[in-house]
């Protein structure tokens, strides 16, 4: 079987075996960029003389006995909103064009110290902005699985970069559902984990109260290997975690008998979801009652206004999080020397960097934010949606007294073509209807591959569970894993 | 609820963003379709629920008060548009 077949944690145990290095492993994935990146369009930049440097001294660890971790060697991709040092990272904005980090994210520097090799920096939208990774300066990424639909969003390169075989495991970060819905539009899995699981210290900031680093993969043991290393306090983020990280891997457990999972009719009766994706949600509901697993209907009866509540709180978050952006510690600065009003030259240089620097969908939010933010209008929008907020994660509350674990669909549609939403902010919003409660509730979220449409795209459905429960929700994709509901899969062009 | 080109250019100010009078009337209109929508929110009975701005329930957090050492003059200015090797070099806040 070929390297690009294989799950990272299997990668990693034959690297372990000495089968073969991870420079070898490295290589292969660096060829395989090299020949299919320029159809995709997953990655804005790799340095594949750094991850073969890499490679090389975790190969002499492990040829030491240095270095025992089970991912010892493995590739990795990284989304471009978290830092590294001395490596460009852009957030797909012209703003941060040329910006290079003095410092590095903590969890990346946590799986670098877990010997991962980092291959490079995947694609975006703006600022981590949209569902579709069209907005990015580098251009946008194409679906693996058809090349004239989007690979999703924001994370559209780091799922992109999985379907295609060119890397074994991704970072992403998802503040609306960025890593779960590229993940079910590309055909992987893609976990968000708790709010404050994983520190966001080094995570170019979007909206604080929502943002989360995630993980993506083919496999479930992948992603319960790479939360063991990616969970845990950091004194860096005062918001993550104090609490124990569990070995995921090492609990991962695929019997159902007494599992209760609450099924979210209202979801599954909502009007703008594709019929396909209807009839997967059932699929998943019938294997999972044929595993062993307690079916019941759940309802969350506010979550019909987790969109918009989501659309005034991130925004509000965002205008905040983006002043920093002014033309004067780092980014872009526009050159207004030879402008003809000079009352206020620093306010004009400010405004003027911020203008050229931010693309429409930013801007469009950062307005959004600032209207719901300003006097007079405080209380009716940003206000109210954080008392809407409330209830929506009390919906949340009552419904896992009754479940372990949630069922409903991932998106309301399978990968939609490029161009087709772009333009129309508040269709591409909608798009957002399953993904976001989980992020104003600060539950782990994730997505699971359920087959194909009839046309042959990648659907999703997402399993939700209360706070720190991550281990129930890969619990739950392990036992439909192994009933292969769901196989690791390449788009059929990348095999 | 439709925003006036005007409504629009302030909040527009507050968010130091500047737009061509053409682009300032596609985002009045843009604009107006998103506060639309969010403005279904105005039928939820939201009284007496208290406000969640954050999804965690965390007590202000603070570190021991230990010096650490953060990024020295050169790391901070490296990434600067403008910068003279010791400072920060921007345009004259007020008109000479």
């Amino acid at each position: 079987m070929s390297i690009e077949n294989l799950s990272a944690v299997e990668i990693g145990r034959q690297i372990a075996a000495g089968k073969v290095s991870s420079v070898e492993v490295v290589k292969h994935f660096l060829n395989r960029i090299e020949t299919f990146d320029n159809s995709v369009g997953a990655y804005v930049h790799v340095d594949g003389d750094r991850a073969i440097d890499r490679a090389t001294s975790v190969d002499r660890d492990i040829k030491a006995g240095k270095v025992r971790a089970p991912l010892a060697g493995v590739p990795v991709a990284i989304k471009d909103v978290l830092c590294t040092s001395g490596v460009p990272t852009t957030c797909g904005s012209r703003m941060l064009e040329n910006f290079v980090p003095p410092y590095t994210a903590t969890c990346v520097s946590k799986l670098e110290n877990a010997s991962l090799v980092v291959l490079g920096k995947t694609n975006m939208d703006e600022f981590a902005m949209g569902g579709s990774t069209e907005t990015s300066c580098h251009g946008l990424t194409r679906n693996p699985w058809d090349p004239e639909r989007t690979a999703g969003g924001s994370s559209g390169g780091a799922a992109a970069c999985l379907a295609a075989g060119m890397a074994p495991l991704s970072i992403g970060t998802d503040t609306g559902g960025s890593v779960r819905q590229p993940a079910a539009m590309c055909g992987v899995l893609g976990l968000k984990p708790t709010y404050g699981r994983v520190s966001r210290y080094g995570l170019v900031a979007f909206a604080s109260s929502l943002d989360q680093v995630g993980a993506l993969g083919h496999s479930v043991e992948d992603l319960a290997a790479v939360m063991e290393i990616l969970a845990g306090h950091d004194p860096k983020d005062t918001t993550s975690l104090k609490t124990d990280v569990p070995a995921y891997r090492g609990l991962l457990e695929q019997d159902l008998k007494g599992v209760k999972v609450g099924l979210l009719r209202d979801q599954i009766d909502h009007s703008s979801l594709d019929p396909e994706i209807a009839a997967a949600v059932d699929r998943t509901r019938q294997q999972l009652e044929a595993l062993g697993a307690t079916i019941s209907e759940v309802e969350l009866p506010y979550t019909k206004y987790a969109v918009p509540t989501y659309y005034l709180v991130a925004p509000s978050e965002a205008s905040g999080n983006l002043s920093r952006y002014d033309g004067v510690h780092y980014g872009y600065r526009a050159d207004t020397s030879h402008s003809s009003d000079q009352t206020a030259p620093l306010d004009a240089m400010i405004s003027a960097s911020r203008s050229e620097g931010f693309g429409p969908e930013v801007k469009r939010r950062i307005m959004l934010g600032t209207f719901a933010l300003s006097s007079g209008y405080y209380d009716a929008y940003y206000k109210k949606a954080l008392k809407v907020r409330r209830l929506i994660a009390g919906d949340y509350q009552r419904a896992f007294e009754e479940a372990d674990v949630l069922l409903g669909p991932m998106t309301p549609s399978p990968a939609f073509r490029l161009g087709e939403k772009v333009n129309d902010p508040v269709k591409m919003y909608l798009e957002d209807a399953f993904s976001v409660g989980a992020n104003l509730a600060g539950l782990p979220g994730l997505s699971v591959p359920a087959g194909l449409t009839e046309s042959g795209l990648p659907i999703g459905v997402q399993l939700q569970a209360p706070v720190l429960q991550e281990q129930r929700l890969l619990n739950v994709a392990r036992s439909l894993e192994q009933a292969e509901f769901f196989k690791p899969a390449l788009a059929p062009k990348y095999c | 609820m439709s925003l006036t080109a005007d409504e629009v250019a302030k909040v527009a100010k507050l968010a130091r963003l500047t737009f061509e009078s053409e682009e300032l009337e596609k985002f009045a209109g843009q604009l107006g379709k998103i506060v639309d929508f969010v403005d279904q929110l105005s039928e939820v009975d939201t009284e007496g629920v208290e406000e969640m701005a954050h999804p965690l329930d965390v007590d202000s957090v603070v570190r021991p008060d230990v010096v650490t050492e953060g990024l020295s003059r050169d790391e901070s200015l490296a990434n600067s548009p403008s910068h003279d090797g010791e400072h920060f070099l921007v345009p004259p806040v007020m008109a000479r």
